[in-house]
């Protein structure tokens, strides 16, 4: 491709629009990447319409970074297509890697989820029970409306995929390592997740003992915590031990456990089972009654252990609600 | 070899009609030669027969199989059985699997077609997980020629003094200032009336003057690292004060020492000198000094002591030293503790003064104890009747539900020993009398010619609230004596509780620092109740005596015997083979989060600093593969059970076809 | 007749206590239903939660767990995790969905034959009054192409 510089596409589907504040969080890296790409597509950064995104050849953008989980028919009909006009397609961040917090809602289905958002929450005032729909005939003629699906899905569950760069967002070190490593076209084998292959325990400052066990289950909220201590060993769910590295351990080196967002390690079948088994296995318990009474302070497992990852999970939701 | 290409040979074992009666063996083969990677399959009248095992070696070498499935009993019955067939035809032993097609299906169900079912389905699941074995190689390490014994009772003595007459090196490490344990407190012992310190002595001394024994009095296990064959043993040496290469066991020191402590050897009944032997005839007679009793340590003054002991030993800057040990085996023989005689409080131990337990006995009877050997009460009176209460806390479910074995024996014992020497009326109230041993009925029946009463019935309470006159100043004795059918009131002098015998205090703390299991009752628990009663849950730690359960000195020395043999076993064969299908680390998917060295029960996982990663001891690990359960990174890989096996066989038992 | 539904239970079970203990029940005879298969692993702390969900959501309509008493691992307390491990999996499967009754721990020794042969029936009758799980169909993508 000499000559001509790499075409650049970013785009955000189901997503709370931190991974494209990350990556102008690169700060005047930016300008290297403006200086190394051209940038065809972002629309957090620029205009652009569907038509002009049509009307371009197939393979003609180098490399798309697609953002978001995909819950709609318009964030998959984009899929769909940047997937054909792009040679590489990576899956940037939590959401479009593994569903991220999105993901969640694989809990519920649409029929649930819309009457709790349109229908009774507080803060909602819907007496005629008015909720959306892809197709709405007005005087002025038909209004429509992405399909809204049941399932929150990630990228690669719906388009081929070739890399994976997680985090939520990506920290612009683990953004500038997949950055550099496509410019100077040192790309790892396809379907690669951009990272370290070991836990986030390796970049951890705290200091662990050599039999860690968990006296208790603590929330955040109900504790003060030693800042050298491993944060798991003081009974914060910290993740750290079955989340993929990369991050440099942010959140526990600013007393909070590590959520999970950098996803499952590369030989895992299943992140939650992974932080599930090996919390579990070092509470200090020997006895039923205190095994069931130490493990019930551990609320909300599923939420705790799948934050980021229910839909690539092996379980990949809560069955759907019988349609009535 | 490669895992690319399997080639899967299954036999289908008829087991006469053990199988073939239930299952359609011809359907199993049948089905078998559908599934991935089987390229040969054949069922046969009895697999485990020497034409059977031929079969498997023929099929391997005409057929270039690389893994086999017998489908036929319990690998726990024949797996050895067949991977030595398999290895005779030059295949790793581990690339056979075994689908247990009897006990868990033919011998358990009735319904002819589920059962075939069953059966293709087991061979299936053994057929998915072959396609993922791998050869393991078996791995021998060379055994230290020591053997570390713990507990200087007389099982750890008989251990002692059979390994090092047999010309191996014995560390005899003992807590106390003296070997002798429980047996040396004894004053005679059933049936046979011999004095126990002029059987057990003799023993003391040979075992103190072996030259291949190493006596360490007065000292105690702080640590246990290694495995079979190659343990290090960190151990306590108290502090004693005394110069043992200078002090010429003379005893002014304890002559001349002012200070008094109580002693634990005479139970409480008398006291001991700061400086102090155990007893007597203590081995060795190197007394120690006992640093909370002794006032130098309080206020710097006294000395007593030391301006009369003409060699000089005494050296007031001793500090305790920990020595390391190599061995290659650990005999456990620490005994016994009894229970606190105060816990079935009815019998007002603590509150009566003459009501004593059988221990305290055995000192008060004993010519070198409180009383000189004479039977009194705390009055100093010689008793006119005496009650021996058995099973005080033993059969009894709310302290020991178990038997302790000895008391229905040591109670006759002394029966016969206040006959002897007092005019007393002896009362036995026992539950049944449980008299197994050589010698031991022929004992009772002697007893009940003495004219010793026995009530069968337990008592219920002791009191000293008299009814009548005849009870005033007595202890009365409540029970139902059921071969009479009514509630008896026994007035007596003396009360004797035969209080059970129970784990020692601190028996979960050794059973930790040693790796073996505890039974329910607390004792340490052998690694099979009829089979393997010395063996551990830890290969070559072994068990003698009273530290597994209650037991007499005849079954006591038998174990310490016993053992012996079984680490001389080991010591002789000079190499251990350890267990091949160990956990192992992948270094680069490894954190170091250390969680999988709290799990690791035989603490066979380590922390390499260098490379800040989990690293596994294969000689210690076990295989049990809970590490690579609780690995958050899946860095760990449990061989032989890893989990692309199982996982193969739970999609092959449960994913839809397609 | 309607034919009966046919529940398929997975059993993971440790080799010295569970796997013993059903062969202990073949020794002895015994009958049960034929619906259970083992899985054998050398302690139940091998039996790594995501074994439990695998076969659920394979096809298995229940799982049980089984090892030996809390007192009396041949690993020494490899079952302890196994114990501490089974709560959270337990809540955690329920918040999925899967009804408590599909998934169970047993403490089974070598010695008790009946009490294998017990939990395998009770297992699969609570199972079979459940229906089937059939958990890639309740879970299949609704409204995507």
């Amino acid at each position: 491709m000499s000559g001509k510089k790499p075409q650049l596409a970013l785009y955000w589907a189901a997503s709370c629009g931190g991974c494209d504040v990350a990556t102008l969080d690169v700060n005047e890296k930016i300008l290297d990447v403006a200086a190394a790409f051209d940038i065809r597509l972002w629309p957090i950064a620029m205009d652009f319409k569907y038509k002009d995104i049509e009307l371009w050849a197939d393979n003609e953008i180098d490399v798309c970074l697609f953002n978001g989980a995909v819950r709609n028919s318009e964030q998959l009909h984009l899929a769909k297509l940047l997937r054909r006009k792009s040679k590489v397609m990576v899956a940037f961040g939590a959401c479009a890697s593994f569903g991220g917090i999105p993901g969640l809602a694989n809990l519920h289905d649409r029929k649930t989820i819309f009457e709790a958002v349109y229908g009774y929450t507080v803060s909602t005032h819907n007496p005629d029970k008015v909720y959306p729909a892809p197709k709405l005939k007005v005087s002025e003629g038909e209004l429509t409306l992405p399909d809204f699906f049941d399932d929150v899905f990630a990228l690669h569950q719906v388009i081929p995929v070739e890399y994976f760069v997680p985090g939520c967002p990506p920290t612009p070190e683990t953004i500038m390592t997949a950055v550099g490593a496509i410019i100077e076209g040192k790309l790892p084998p396809a379907g690669s997740t951009i990272g370290i292959n070991r836990a986030l325990c390796d970049e951890c400052k705290r200091t662990k003992s050599d039999k860690p066990k968990i006296e208790r289950f603590y929330r955040p909220q109900e504790i003060l915590t030693d800042p050298d201590k491993c944060l798991l060993e003081q009974g914060l769910t910290c993740q750290g031990s079955a989340t993929r590295g990369g991050c440099g351990a942010l959140c526990p080196s600013v007393n909070m456990p590590c959520r999970g967002c950098y996803g499952p390690m590369p030989s895992s079948s299943d992140a939650g089972a992974d932080a599930l088994s090996a919390m579990a296995s070092i509470v200090d318990a020997s006895d039923e009654k205190t095994a069931d009474e130490k493990m019930a302070r551990l609320v909300d497992p599923l939420g705790t252990f799948y934050r980021f990852t229910l839909p690539v999970s092996l379980l990949v939701r809560s069955p759907k609600q019988p349609q009535s | 070899m490669k895992n690319d290409d399997p080639r899967i040979g299954v036999f289908v074992c008829h087991c006469g009609t053990n199988i073939a009666g239930i299952v359609n063996v011809d359907s199993v083969a049948a089905a078998a030669r559908t599934m991935p990677f089987v390229v040969h399959a054949e069922e046969y009248k009895f697999m485990c027969s020497d034409p059977g095992q031929a079969l498997v070696r023929d099929a391997i070498l005409k057929h270039r199989l690389n893994r086999v499935i017998v489908a036929a009993c319990s690998p726990r019955m024949h797996e050895p059985t067949f991977r030595k067939a398999t290895a005779l035809a030059g295949l790793n032993p581990y690339l056979f699997e075994m689908a247990n097609i009897r006990e868990h299906c033919s011998w358990v169900h009735t319904d002819k077609v589920a059962a075939t079912e069953k059966a293709i389905d087991l061979v299936k699941s053994a057929v998915a997980k072959a396609r993922y074995l791998e050869p393991l190689e078996s791995r021998y390490v060379n055994v230290e020629p020591k053997v570390l014994i713990v507990g200087g009772g007389v099982a750890g003595i008989q251990a002692a003094l059979d390994i090092a007459n047999g010309g191996t090196k014995v560390v005899l490490v003992e807590r106390q200032q003296s070997i002798g344990g429980r047996m040396a407190q004894l004053d005679k012992t059933f049936p046979t009336l011999d004095c126990s310190a002029c059987i057990l002595t003799p023993k003391m001394v040979q075992a103190a003057q072996h030259p291949n024994i190493e006596l360490m009095t007065y000292s105690e296990i702080e640590e246990v690292k290694g495995y079979v064959g190659n343990f290090t043993v960190r151990i306590r040496r108290k502090a004693t004060f005394i110069d043992p290469k200078v002090c010429t066991a003379c005893g002014v020191c304890i002559d001349k020492c002012p200070w008094k402590a109580t002693s634990s050897f005479e139970e409480g009944l008398s006291k001991r000198k700061a400086v102090y032997r155990l007893f007597p005839q203590a081995v060795p007679g190197i007394p120690v000094v006992d640093k909370d009793a002794c006032k130098y340590f309080e206020n710097g003054k006294c000395k007593a002591c030391e301006k009369f002991c003409e060699p000089h030993a005494f050296r007031w800057d001793d500090q305790d030293k920990i020595v390391e040990e190599k061995v290659g085996a650990i005999i456990v023989a620490t005994g016994y503790d009894l229970i606190d005689p105060k816990l079935p409080s009815q019998y007002g131990y603590g509150k009566l003064k003459n009501v004593i337990t059988g221990i305290e006995f055995e000192r008060i009877n004993n010519a070198t104890g409180p009383t000189a050997g004479k039977i009194v009460t705390k009055e100093g009176k010689e008793p006119e009747s005496v009650a021996i209460l058995h099973c005080i806390g033993s059969r009894d479910r709310n302290h020991c539900e178990y038997c302790s074995r000895v008391c229905c024996m040591y109670a006759l014992k002394f029966a016969h020993l206040i006959k002897e020497k007092t005019k007393a009326t002896v009362y036995n109230f026992y539950i049944d009398m449980r008299c197994f041993g050589k010698g031991y009925e022929e004992f009772y029946h002697r007893l009940l010619e003495e004219g010793v009463k026995f009530i069968r019935g337990k008592a219920a309470y002791v009191t000293d609230q008299a009814l009548t006159d005849a009870e005033q100043g007595k202890l009365i004795i409540s029970a139902e004596a059921t071969t009479l059918g009514k509630t008896l009131r026994v007035p007596v002098d003396m009360v004797i509780l035969a209080n059970a015998m129970t784990p020692q205090k601190d028996a979960a703390d050794v059973a930790r620092k040693f790796g073996i299991g505890r039974s329910p009752d607390g004792f340490f628990l052998e690694k099979h109740p009829k089979l393997e009663p010395v063996s551990t849950a830890t290969d070559g730690v072994y068990l003698a005596g009273t530290c597994q359960g209650p037991k007499d000195i005849p079954d006591t020395v038998a174990q310490g015997a016993a053992a012996a043999s079984v680490a001389m076993s080991l010591i002789q064969r000079g190499t251990v083979e350890v267990e091949a299908a160990t956990a192992g680390v992948i270094d680069d998917l490894c954190s170091g989060c250390k969680i999988c060295q709290d799990v690791c029960p035989y603490s066979a996982i380590g922390y390499e600093v260098d490379k800040r990663i989990a690293e596994i001891n294969a000689s210690l690990c076990k295989g049990c593969g809970t590490c690579a359960a609780t690995c958050p990174s899946s860095a760990i890989v449990a061989k032989h059970f890893n989990d692309q096996q199982i996982l193969a066989q739970i999609h092959a038992l449960y994913a839809q076809e397609g | 007749m309607a034919e009966q539904f046919e529940p398929k239970i997975a059993v993971l079970c440790c080799n010295w206590c569970t796997y013993a203990g059903a062969d202990l029940a073949g020794t002895s005879r015994m009958k049960y239903a034929p619906n259970v298969r083992l899985i054998r692993t050398m302690c139940s702390g091998r039996i790594d939660p995501s074994f439990v969900m695998t076969a659920l959501k394979d096809g298995a309509d229940g799982v049980l767990i089984a090892g030996c008493h809390p007192a009396d691992c041949h690993y020494i307390n490899g079952n302890h995790k196994t114990m501490r491990r089974f709560p959270v999996l337990h809540t955690m499967l329920a918040q999925f969905g899967i009804e408590r009754d599909r998934v169970r721990l047993e403490w089974i020794s070598a010695s008790e034959g009946d009490r294998f042969v017990e939990v395998a029936n009770e297992m699969t009758e609570t199972v079979r009054k459940l229906g089937p799980l059939d958990w890639k169909s309740r879970t299949a993508a609704g409204n995507v192409a």
